[in-house]
């Protein structure tokens, strides 16, 4: 067994994880929400999106589980010997993708290329020549590359795509099966689901599945053989960069937003309920922290984190662990600073509702404020929560870039899409210029902020009835026929 | 009005104490100004000694709240305290921990951010509403659903890629601007040319979409099915109309708006390499220069109060049944 360690990125992640599956299966008993989030169903966009969240919440869920490989008891040792562990800690991902990780170049290399980036001195048959070297492990299977090269990658690329494909069409094909066991069998389901007829979008979200399913089956096809995206300046795999700065993309972006909600919630409801001294004192403290530029206040906290983790830095036995450590800190400090305004949305909508004849009833029935807060004021601002909150995720992801920049970001040893564009910023005036890096961040990361902000839409959409009018007539989907 | 001005200002004081204390909190109380020595000597192993001498030259070797030791006033001002928090009051700003006068620094600085910033707000503003009068005229059209498709996409992308794209786009390749820097005097216009390009592409999408909602809203109001009856053109409607009763969101929205320019032009400061508050504070940041810092915290604070001041008080122009009390 391999010694699990316990980070709180990944604790909290997992925890938001099991409330949205606990959230998911008490909504079916309310039909009311069970109705909005059905708008939010039928929104086609959103769903095509939602499958690509899905597949990035995947890989963010694969590298949040970390442990420290068990060692291989030395030869000759006592059988009752300690067992030794790993001084690195890896997650799930880092051993899927052991290769991408072993693979390691000398420096830069162009995607797919079997050559190195830079020009080297070496002798070739008892002549010294400067020219580009090959790789070590890019198209190193190649016997000629000069001519294997091109025939090579355009066969794996054809079988990556096929077996794509084929798996996404098999998905595709298994689904309509399913729903055909309730809508009059297989051959109905799927012809209504290739003609676009389905309640909800079926076929943008099959579409979208299988041009994911042979995107992944093209990289499956080529990464055991090539570094798909080129590598970075030490020569590491950007794809893998890229995989494992999704984590760090989804870790802020979730974990930032609910760290906020704690106090927003609580103080947004105190000051509009109660009103008066109590809601002039919460005024004045989220006037205080909202005057602050907030890329200074939470620049202020880094600094203070930094002399923490400084003059701690004995405790974390392993690097992954004090960076992890950080990022921690970091969400919550974006969490400390970023309430005040959901906390001024839900106080004016506390003080709409309280105003209620429903609220007075209960006040007049002599129930406490505690439960009134409780029973009908917190249910009734909680879409104005979620709407939020979903919006909240994709900005705090491109946030991440800019703090990373300005240098209060993660740690600079765990990879995230902010320090990956911070390294394309010198390695695009060199040249020729270094592209791939910044390509592959820009693309990772525009996939996930689109799908993120596509989903965003139509939760508010579904959720605010004063969103809903501005949606032109011609782009409401058409009901199941 | 004064009445209300006044207040307003009242107000404004309190909430910089509060700002004031925070901050001081945060960087002198949590972190103790030994820490902040030993941060500054760096190196590993370090004296307590050198530790005195370095809060003695700095000005830190006071108590932090309370003097006990003077006597009278000087009770209360000679601490770390006053130095450091009250004296921003009267924008006397101290000296930095390496030992530069930071008023100076600020007041050349402010200069080159003004110049970047406020052509940047402006005209971002100008050209979003430009946009978003397009798509509105055009709307429920596959002008305007592309065009909102567009907003979505351009918002999805981050402020670093525009630039390091722009730059690498205009300046290396068809070198058409200088990549980055600064001079005084008309040749600026060649360099503040690009940051303004990308800040303003780089807003345009959020802004416009928001904007194009605004809009809209107004559009279902009572007064536009009015003047449509009437049977003035859509343009007349949209433009006499509609515009101008919907530049009362838009001066909120660009009041909201004002801290964040101060965020945007820290990156676009530093990667343009305009010598600027946004580049100071970077600087400070990585230097881990508290004294820095902690003056821009404040001065940003006041800023922003000020330009939330002037919202309001820009209202009573704009909508004169608007009456500040």
């Amino acid at each position: 067994m391999p010694r699990f360690v316990f980070l709180w990125t990944d604790f909290v992640l997992w925890l938001v994880v099991l409330g949205v599956i606990v959230y998911a299966t008490r909504i079916r008993s309310n039909r009311h929400r069970l109705a909005t989030w059905r708008h939010v169903a039928r929104d086609a966009p959103a769903m095509a999106a939602a499958v690509v969240l899905g597949v990035f919440i995947v890989v963010a869920l694969l590298d949040s589980v970390h442990f420290r490989p068990r060692l291989p008891a030395a030869p000759g040792a006592p059988a009752d010997a300690p067992v030794a562990y790993a001084t690195r800690t890896v997650s799930i991902l880092d051993t899927l993708l052991v290769h991408a990780v072993e693979a390691r170049e000398k420096t830069y290399s162009v995607p797919l290329a079997w050559w190195s980036f830079q020009r080297e001195a070496q002798v070739v048959g008892g002549v010294e020549v400067r020219d580009f070297p090959r790789l070590a492990f890019g198209g190193a299977h190649l016997a000629d590359p000069e001519r294997e090269w091109v025939p090579d990658l355009v066969r794996r690329s054809a079988t990556g795509l096929a077996a794509g494909c084929a798996a996404g069409l098999l998905i595709a094909a298994g689904l309509a099966a399913l729903r055909g066991r309730r809508h009059g069998g297989f051959a109905a389901s799927a012809r209504a689901m290739a003609r676009g007829e389905t309640e909800l979008p079926w076929r943008p979200m099959l579409a979208t599945l299988i041009v994911m399913a042979m995107l992944i089956g093209w990289i499956a096809a080529l990464w055991p053989w090539y570094h798909p995206f080129g590598t970075d300046r030490t020569g590491n795999d950007v794809l893998y960069q890229a995989l494992k700065s999704i984590r760090t993309a989804v870790v802020i972006g979730s974990l930032a937003t609910i760290a906020t909600l704690p106090l927003a919630i609580a103080l947004g409801l105190l000051a509009g309920y109660f009103r008066g001294w109590v809601d002039d004192i919460i005024q004045y403290f989220y006037t205080v922290l909202s005057s602050i530029p907030p890329i200074l206040l939470v620049a202020a906290f880094v600094l203070l984190v930094n002399v923490y983790i400084d003059q701690n830095v004995d405790s974390f036995e392993t690097g992954v662990e004090r960076a992890e450590f950080r990022l921690f800190l970091l969400t919550l400090i974006l969490g400390v600073t970023g309430w005040a305004t959901l906390c001024r949305l839900l106080r004016a909508e506390t003080m709409k509702i309280t105003e209620l004849d429903y609220v007075q009833a209960a006040h007049a029935f002599g129930v406490s404020d505690w439960r009134i807060m409780q029973r009908h004021v917190l249910p009734n601002v909680m879409h104005l929560v979620l709407i939020v909150a979903v919006l909240d995720f994709s900005a705090l992801v491109l946030y991440e870039a800019v703090l990373s920049y300005v240098g209060v970001g993660v740690d600079p040893n765990s990879s995230s899409f902010g320090s990956m564009i911070n390294l394309a910023r010198s390695e695009m005036s060199r040249d020729p210029a270094v592209w791939w890096n910044l390509a592959t961040a820009f693309t990772f990361m525009l996939a996930l902020v689109l799908s993120a902000n596509l989903v965003a839409d139509a939760v508010r959409e579904a959720f605010d009835p004063r969103a809903r009018a501005f949606r032109p007539r011609r782009f409401r989907l058409k009901e199941a026929a | 009005m004064l009445a209300y001005i006044a207040r307003r200002c009242v107000y404004a004081v309190l909430i910089l104490v509060g700002v004031n204390l925070l901050t001081f909190t945060l960087f002198f109380a949590v972190n103790s100004p030994d820490n902040i020595a030993r941060l500054n000597i760096g190196s590993k192993r370090v004296t307590q000694d050198a530790i005195e001498k370095w809060k003695a030259e700095h000005g830190y070797d006071k108590p932090l709240w309370f003097n006990a030791r003077a006597e009278g006033a000087r009770k209360i001002t000679q601490t770390i305290f006053y130095d450091r928090s009250l004296r921003l009051f009267t924008l006397d700003f101290g000296s930095s921990d390496s030992g530069r006068d930071i008023r100076h620094e600020v007041g050349t600085r402010i200069q080159a951010s003004l110049a970047l910033a406020g052509p940047m707000l402006l005209l971002t503003v100008f050209v979003s509403i430009a946009f978003s009068l397009l798509l509105v005229f055009f709307r429920a059209s596959y002008l305007d659903f592309w065009g909102t498709v567009l907003c979505v996409v351009m918002m999805s992308i981050s402020s670093l890629f525009y630039i390091i794209m722009a730059q690498w786009l205009f300046g290396k390749t068809l070198k058409l601007v200088p990549l980055s820097g600064f001079v005084p005097g008309l040749d600026l216009v060649k360099f503040l040319a690009l940051p303004l390009v990308v800040g303003i592409v780089f807003q345009l999408g959020s802004e416009a979409r928001l904007f194009r909602a605004m809009l809209l809203e107004e559009t279902n109001k009572d007064y536009v099915r009015t003047a449509r009856s009437k049977g003035l053109s859509e343009a007349a409607v949209l433009f006499r109309h509609v515009l101008r009763n919907a530049w009362l969101p838009v001066l909120t929205h660009l009041g909201a708006l004002l801290p964040y320019a101060f965020l945007g032009s820290i990156v676009f400061e530093s990667f343009f390499g305009i010598p600027g508050l946004g580049t100071y504070v970077i600087e400070a940041i990585g230097g881990q220069d508290f004294a820095i810092v902690h003056t821009m915290v404040f001065l940003g604070s006041l800023l922003y109060i000020l330009a939330y001041l002037l919202t309001d008080v820009a209202y009573t122009f704009v909508d004169p049944r608007v009456r500040l009390t």
